[in-house]
């Protein structure tokens, strides 16, 4: 087993364990440390794809300005242990199943794709800045500017919700 | 045991490293309470901790052993974990940010061996940097949070609030610098400001980037909790804010991050926008290289002076002792122009991260403390439009330039 096989290892092992103690915690601020763990193990994925670029981003952006967004909401409202409840017979009968299915296909389309599975273990070609912003702004620059765009609506929407009606 | 140094020598000298710039970082954190109290108490006319040996140099001593030996209660009602877990992660965040500084422009050759000063060199310097300060919100925000009191509640709402609005301002002021330097590395930031060797001063990114730099100024001070902008600890309203729960050690956890993030952003400011290790003076100008003499020399006989007319043991023996030390490497620097000419960079680096000390004590010392209101319209009114107008600014006469 290669280091780079090993860290992978640990680090997918810690996304896993976080997102899964993201749903059974039961305080939300712990839920949203366990996010925190999930997205700093991203990131470490990243950078053992070696696109150190992506990695920080996300640190910067999701770790740091989401999260603290979540968190400092979680604080604002002050609010409490969440109560369990019985688990609704739907998503028993139907989620299940669903879930497993879905997790099926994605390991079988992993499985296939078996020669992408290689490439990323090894240094990548997203390292360098200029041609992640190639990609963003030359490529892919309709998509790009469609997304932000959509971001901007959300904002507005946001802006117009909070707003306190004059009188 | 020789054949296992060989072998193993890159880890051994990483370590090595780590653990002398951990200890340099927090002796440098004690005695720069002890210069913070010095200098503030001169400010306002007043003597300063002169109890503890001589010039009161013995008082981070004292404070350190007070932090350890006291009695450290975890208060009723809290939430354990996060409460143990908010101190260690803003200390462990503030420490691991000087890592990626570096320290001088050439490596140390000792045993057949270049080292290089500074722990990690990464092509994403600036941004591992940001990235570690978005995450080091967490330790004050997890402390008010988790301590389950009203005052430390709202020092952590009031402090996570204020970095989000200051983190956008902080990483747009950089870009500028970044667009110059055409890299994330710091050192090629530095170099990238070497380009004209006779200019000296004048070939320092701050001239074309002095927006940039008070934006990011002020927002770094603002990320660091310090005055003018330290409402998450605003003691006329919230007793001590986000640490009002937190004793003894955990205590002093928090203070060494505070201070080591001074250090941090003393050093930005310093590789960034004041050349980090290259000399002022321009490079024809070979005289100013026995400027580190000039200066230890007659500091160490001062020192040897002052201690003398001590009548304890420490200022009588030690004092003279360490002014002979500073004095004997003064002397060193003159007679051996190898020495001299590596010790340099170092030399400049230093020289600008204390002036930056200085200044942040200095802030200290004169201004009031902001409204929570103009904190907030200053951060988003005033810092970020003028952060991302220097942007585009540069973006423009860059373009008007000629890309390299």
């Amino acid at each position: 087993m290669t280091p780079q096989l090993a860290i992978f290892f640990v680090l997918a092992a810690l996304a896993v364990l976080g997102a899964l103690s993201l749903i059974f915690q039961r305080h939300p601020i712990h839920s949203a440390l366990s996010l925190i763990v999930v997205m700093i193990a991203l990131a470490g994925l990243y950078l053992l794809m070696g696109s150190e670029f992506v990695a920080a981003v996300q640190i910067i952006v999701y770790g740091g300005a989401i999260m603290v967004l979540f968190v400092f909401v979680i604080m604002l409202l002050n609010a409490g242990v969440e109560e369990r409840t019985n688990v609704s017979k739907l998503a028993g009968i139907a989620g299940i199943p669903l879930a497993v299915a879905l997790l099926g296909f994605l390991a079988a389309a992993i499985a296939r794709s078996n020669e992408s599975a290689q490439a990323g273990l090894q240094s990548g070609t997203l390292a360098n800045t200029k041609e992640i912003s190639t990609m963003l702004f030359k490529d892919f620059v309709y998509p790009f500017e469609l997304t932000s765009f959509l971001i901007l609506v959300a904002i507005l929407g946001a802006i117009v919700l909070a707003q306190r009606e004059k009188s | 045991m020789i054949s296992f140094l060989n072998a193993n020598a890159t880890i051994i000298i990483y370590l090595v490293k780590i653990a002398l710039l951990l200890f340099i970082v927090l002796t440098v954190n004690a005695y720069l309470t002890w210069f913070e109290r010095k200098v503030v108490a001169h400010m306002q006319s007043r003597w300063g901790p002169h109890r503890v040996g001589p010039h009161g140099l013995l008082q981070p001593l004292a404070d350190g052993a007070k932090f350890l030996l006291k009695e450290d209660p975890t208060p009723a009602g809290v939430d354990k974990f996060t409460y143990f877990l908010a101190p260690l992660m803003a200390l462990a965040l503030a420490l691991t940010s000087i890592a990626i500084i570096p320290f001088g422009p050439e490596p140390l050759h000792i045993f057949g061996r270049d080292i290089t000063l500074g722990i990690a060199d990464l092509n994403i310097g600036i941004l591992a940097l940001f990235a570690i300060t978005a995450l080091s919100v967490y330790g004050v925000a997890l402390a008010g949070w988790s301590s389950n009191s009203k005052y430390p509640l709202l020092g952590g709402l009031r402090s996570s609030a204020q970095m989000v609005s200051y983190e956008l301002a902080l990483t747009m002021s950089v870009v500028g610098v970044l667009l110059l330097a055409g890299s994330f590395n710091l050192r090629d930031i530095i170099n990238a400001q070497a380009h004209h060797p006779e200019w000296g001063i004048a070939g320092w990114n701050l001239w074309p980037q002095i927006l940039g730099f008070f934006c990011f100024f002020v927002a770094a001070v603002a990320e660091t909790n310090r005055v003018p902008f330290d409402l998450p600890e605003a003691e006329s309203e919230l007793v001590a804010g986000f640490h009002t729960e937190y004793a003894s050690f955990k205590f002093a956890m928090f203070f060494i991050a505070e201070y080591t993030s001074m250090i941090t952003v003393s050093c930005l400011c310093t590789i960034m926008f004041f050349g980090g290790w290259l000399s002022p003076f321009p490079a024809s100008w070979t005289f100013t290289h026995y400027l580190p003499s000039v200066i230890l020399i007659p500091f160490g006989l001062w020192v040897i002076w002052d201690g003398i007319r001590y009548e304890t043991i420490f200022g009588r023996i030690i004092l003279p002792g360490v002014g002979t030390a500073i004095t004997a490497i003064g002397v060193v620097l003159i007679a051996f122009p190898p020495v001299n000419e590596f010790i340099q960079g170092p030399f400049w680096l230093l020289g600008k991260i204390f002036v930056f000390l200085f200044v942040y004590v200095w802030m200290r010392g004169t201004l009031p403390r902001f409204r929570y209101d103009q904190l907030m319209s200053f951060g988003w009114k005033l810092l970020l439009p003028v952060s991302i107008a220097n942007v585009v600014i540069t973006a423009f006469v860059i373009l008007m330039r000629g890309a390299k």
